[in-house]
């Protein structure tokens, strides 16, 4: 429910419709250009487009459909994205309970570290974690070693991600009323109680806000999945097959323009989806003062 | 079924490693199977070629080629073979990378791989020569281009009444009269993401072959030869006189350096033209007529190679090509790389269009159009055969290269800095 | 088939494992005296996430921090050497500078605009889509961003019809085109602007989360106390949402100080754009110096270090009020 207030009229309404308007003014360059053919992309501008003569062309999203391996590649993205959604969501909140709302010896230094670790960039981390990978025999789950296997990026998605997903959780954790686990505490509940029936409850917003991040991050991937992964055509996940789409000497961009929009798409429903977590948190109004 | 097929080709592996020695690298027939993973920079039509280039092979041998593209091929390719997860064949970005891993004990060599004779007869000696560390071959080229060809419309050529120069004082002249006209007598852009320059340090390089000659453009690229030379200075000068003049080349700077070296011919086939003239490899062709569906070779565009400046040092061509080496060392590896280099495999991707085969045996009537006929022609038969100095330096030059480029056009008065600064990476780069 | 399956037992498995360790744990430290069980009880908590982070991210920084101080090509220990190589190198001190430009402007940005959507999203029936719209630079990758600025920054000579978007817009008010990515004094701030233009959505979904846990009535209080919509934004909503500032600032500092993807496709660092994150890569694989790569990383790691001390003050002042 929108907050109702004099300054609900139309001075915000005007804000943010011009506001919206001008942040999506270069995503919408790009959908134009998705439906121009190649020779006019090249050569003019793409608000040119908008006025006689059309030449408006559905061949980029001919082309990227019918690009082999495509609905695989997609199946692949999900294979990857979904448990590297979960997994460091879950890991995390249990740390990030753990940080807010247990004592223990070297807390606030761990969890420090952890914001820290934050800048440590990929790059220096591929050839140490592949080299562990290579060499980490798991019978049954990673006979081969973890490189090429789908374990293996869930496990470094996770890693990767951990340290945000802490971060984040953390502090919500840590805004709730101590009253509110006070008097569960003294009914006798364990933490594990409070956490699945108190502290999960009141955080869905902030869980559903990792989600969406995480999510994205991991569909969005291109250098994690060729390193740890691989980018032949079994195991590839749509970025690589889109990334593919270009020749060695940057041609086929516009092919981009239609793929972006294709694999925008996803991301965008599980956005939509979570919309309706971003509501009023339950807490709302049962503070007092 | 899986044991079963794996146990079979477990036998006909061993049968065929020991013809494999026996027959000093000739290709066994039968099927092996098994696959073998490549790993290189080539996407959307370059990596249909390759595929389709590679299919009789699979069809013969029953052995699967997993391919992987990545523009960021030196990235992935320097994490997986530091970490000790190679691919089993790889592009090499170019000579000077296939030198570094071979001497890095990353590559095998083809020695036994390859039938030597057959290399010998099959392609030139400058060709085989770079593919060689310590006298043993350690890569093969699937494909190649010819630099330093100067692009133009004939119609416009004809409506003006200008006449293909043979020699560099014709060029200059026929530029000057182009000038004096109005018109901008080049076209040139340098923007390449993150090898933005490289357009520019093709036209030193032919400059640096044709005033100086190949050997000093060899102890050039080999780190012999400083940047800071009267002959590398000299050629910087004749290149800064053409890129720097807003009176020839169009736009001036700053349209130089920010238009793609795909997008910078655009203005050559407006009507009327806004330049003549358009320095540009082989390869240059697919985007002219991607942008301009309507253009036809020969009709439309045309080129002429960049002539001599000196006659001490005539028939000399620049050339490139996309060169591949063996990571790790197993039959189906060997099968694939023997046969990326007979003739009947580079033919296909010839066909395709995009790609000149550096071997003598793929005849050029089966080039698809009279262009690249004439390239081909040109390249297997060219006196003096050079090849990009740029792909042939270590890497950390070749990037300062570049950027030297882009810094000579954003500050031509800066020259001597510029090439101190390269001095320094060379000595650096060459350690 | 073998994906199908992967993909079942992916998403129900691993949750029910995840539960399965926690409930388990617990489970555990029952078994315990009542006196130890706090004190065991949160090291299963946060086992998994130091486990994980140790093998990700701890180990290469401690195997880059060693590494830094040693010769790239014969493994030798010489101490400070190559961070006295790169201090020196101008490339890197521009980099350094540029870094700051990118901490100051694209934090500040970043989090003014997020905060600015969230509450005026906040206040319009149309959220939902506003929000996505606003939301939807992150959901696109960054090979198509790059596309996207690309058209936006085309530049074509003074004179002839303009392909990118702001040079258009700039002819229409008959102004010079700009070489937007060239142009020292702009260029960074082109950079700037991308950045900002894709990081929005993200600082404006959080700190709209947290907006929205700030109770209504206080907010209703405050209005029939008398105060104005500004007055409350300050006095009541922004101390409020003071943690989840720190947040998104904080990782809105990070972000800027291991910008790389932008700035590598854009320009690669060219014309005074370079930022370090971009300087080790091609130290790590053009170069090919390991050791002077892992020397720059461990210069990314030591500048995080203030940031770090300002959260710590922050926990200190949110504890001691509970």
């Amino acid at each position: 429910m929108p907050v109702r207030s004099r300054f609900s009229g139309v001075p915000v309404n005007a804000a943010v419709v011009f506001l919206t308007l001008v942040w999506i003014v270069p995503t919408l360059g790009l959908l134009v250009s998705s439906f121009r053919p190649f020779s006019d992309i090249a050569t003019t501008g793409w608000w040119t487009a908008l006025s006689p003569p059309f030449h408006f062309t559905l061949q980029n999203y001919k082309d990227v459909l019918d690009t082999s391996n495509l609905g695989t590649s997609f199946l692949n993205s999900l294979t990857i994205a979904i448990p590297a959604t979960v997994i460091p969501i879950t890991i995390a909140a249990f740390a990030a309970y753990a940080f807010a709302w247990m004592q223990f010896p070297g807390r606030n230094l761990l969890f420090l570290s952890l914001i820290g670790l934050l800048v440590v960039p990929l790059q220096v981390t591929l050839i140490p974690v592949l080299q562990i990978f290579t060499s980490v025999h798991i019978p049954v789950l990673a006979p081969d070693g973890l490189n090429g296997n789908f374990l293996g990026i869930w496990l470094a998605h996770t890693g990767y991600g951990l340290p945000f997903a802490v971060y984040l959780l953390r502090n919500f954790f840590g805004s709730l009323p101590n009253d509110l686990f006070e008097s569960a505490a003294l009914d006798g509940a364990s933490p594990l109680t409070m956490f699945f029936r108190l502290a999960l409850p009141l955080s869905v917003p902030v869980l559903a806000s990792l989600a969406i991040f995480q999510f994205l991050f991991v569909w969005n991937d291109l250098l994690i999945a060729l390193i740890y992964l691989g980018g032949s055509a079994d195991v590839a996940p749509l970025t690589v097959t889109v990334a593919n789409l270009v020749n060695s000497l940057g041609q086929g961009y516009q092919l981009l323009t239609a793929a972006a929009f294709i694999s925008m798409i996803l991301p965008l429903i599980v956005f939509f989806a979570l919309q309706r977590y971003f509501v009023r948190g339950l807490l709302a109004g049962s503070v007092k003062g | 079924m899986r044991n079963r097929r794996s146990g079979q080709a477990l036998a006909l592996l061993a049968f065929s490693a020991l013809l494999v020695t026996a027959c000093g690298g000739s290709s066994s027939s039968g099927k092996i199977g098994g696959t073998v993973k490549v790993l290189a920079s080539w996407g959307g039509s370059e990596q249909a070629s390759f595929l389709a280039m590679v299919k009789p092979f699979e069809d013969k041998t029953g052995v699967k080629v997993q391919y992987e593209g990545t523009r960021d091929l030196n990235a992935v390719l320097t994490t997986r073979v530091q970490a000790g997860n190679p691919p089993d064949l790889a592009g090499l970005p170019g000579p000077g990378q296939m030198i570094s891993f071979a001497k890095a004990g990353k590559l095998t060599a083809l020695d036994t791989v390859i039938d030597q004779g057959t290399m010998k007869a099959q392609y030139g000696d400058s060709w085989l020569k770079l593919v060689q560390v310590n006298g043993k071959q350690y890569g093969i080229f699937i494909k190649a281009a010819l630099k330093g060809l100067i692009w133009y419309d004939p119609k416009f050529f004809q409506a003006k009444g200008y006449a293909v120069p043979k020699t560099y004082d014709a060029l200059n002249t026929l530029a000057n009269k182009i000038k004096s006209s109005g018109t901008t007598p080049w076209c040139i852009g340098l923007e390449s993401s993150a090898t933005s320059g490289w357009p520019g340090t093709d036209w030193i390089e032919d400059f640096v072959l044709r005033q100086s000659g190949p050997a000093k453009y060899e102890d050039w690229f080999n780190g012999k030869l400083k940047w800071s030379s009267p002959e590398i200075k000299k050629a910087f000068q004749s290149w800064g006189s053409v890129v720097n003049d807003p009176k020839m080349v169009y736009g001036g700077a700053n349209t130089v350096l920010s238009t793609n070296f795909g997008d910078a011919a655009t203005p050559l086939f407006l009507s009327p033209p806004k330049c003549y003239l358009h320095h540009q490899a082989s390869f240059i062709t697919d985007f002219f007529v991607k942008a301009n569906p309507a253009l036809k070779p020969v009709d439309d565009f045309n080129f002429f190679p960049f002539p001599d400046i000196n006659t001490q040092f005539t028939g000399a061509q620049e050339v490139a090509g996309d060169l591949f080496g063996m990571f790790k060392d197993t039959p189906q590896a060997r099968q694939l790389m023997q046969y990326l280099t007979t003739p009947e495999a580079q033919t296909i991707w010839v066909q395709r269009g995009g790609s000149i085969s550096p071997n003598k045996q793929v005849s050029t009537d089966k080039y698809p159009d009279a262009i690249s006929k004439q390239t081909a022609t040109i390249l297997t038969s060219a006196k003096i055969t050079e090849f990009d100095a740029g792909d042939l330096m270590p890497d950390a030059m070749s990037t300062a290269y570049n950027k030297a480029m882009l810094d000579y056009v954003t500050d031509p008065g800066k020259l001597d800095s510029i090439l101190a600064t390269l001095d320094a990476a060379q000595a650096a780069a060459y350690k | 088939m073998d994906r199908y399956v992967l993909l079942a037992i992916a998403v129900v498995g691993v949750p029910a494992v995840l539960v399965a360790y926690i409930v388990g744990s617990e489970q555990l430290v029952q078994r315990l005296q009542d006196r130890t069980q706090p004190r065991v009880r949160p090291w299963f908590w946060v086992g998994p996430t130091i486990a994980l982070v140790s093998i990700f991210l701890i180990y290469p920084a401690i195997k880059s921090i060693y590494i830094s101080l040693t010769d790239d090509k014969t493994g030798a220990f010489i101490g400070l050497t190559n961070y006295a190589h790169i201090l020196a190198d101008t490339s890197v001190r521009v980099a350094v500078r540029n870094n700051g430009l990118w901490l100051v402007l694209f934090t500040g940005l970043v989090l003014s605009f997020g905060l600015l959507f969230a509450v005026l999203t906040d206040r319009v029936a149309y959220e939902g889509p506003a929000k996505s719209l606003i939301f939807m630079p992150m959901a696109i990758s960054f090979v198509a961003a790059g596309v996207i600025w690309k058209f936006m920054f085309l530049y074509q000579p003074a004179g002839t019809p303009q392909t990118g978007t702001l040079n258009a817009a700039l002819a229409v008010f008959h102004a010079q085109p700009k070489a937007w990515l060239l142009d020292r004094s702009i260029n960074n701030l082109a950079l700037i602007a991308v950045g900002t233009w894709i990081w929005t959505g993200f600082s404006m979904v959080i700190l709209s989360a947290a907006l929205k846990q700030v109770p209504g009535e206080l907010l209703e209080a405050a209005r029939v106390d008398g105060a104005n919509e500004l007055t409350i934004f300050f006095r009541v909503i922004l101390p409020l949402l003071a943690p989840t500032i720190t947040v998104v600032g904080t990782t809105m500092v990070i972000t800027a100080l291991k910008t790389f993807d932008l700035v590598y496709v854009m320009t690669n660092g060219n014309y005074d754009t370079n930022v370090i994150a971009n300087r080790m890569y091609a130290e790590l694989f053009q170069v090919r110096n390991l050791a002077q790569a892992s020397a720059i990383a461990v210069v990314l790691l030591l500048a995080v270090i203030p940031v770090l001390y300002f959260n710590l003050r922050r926990f200190r002042t949110q504890e001691a009020l509970r």
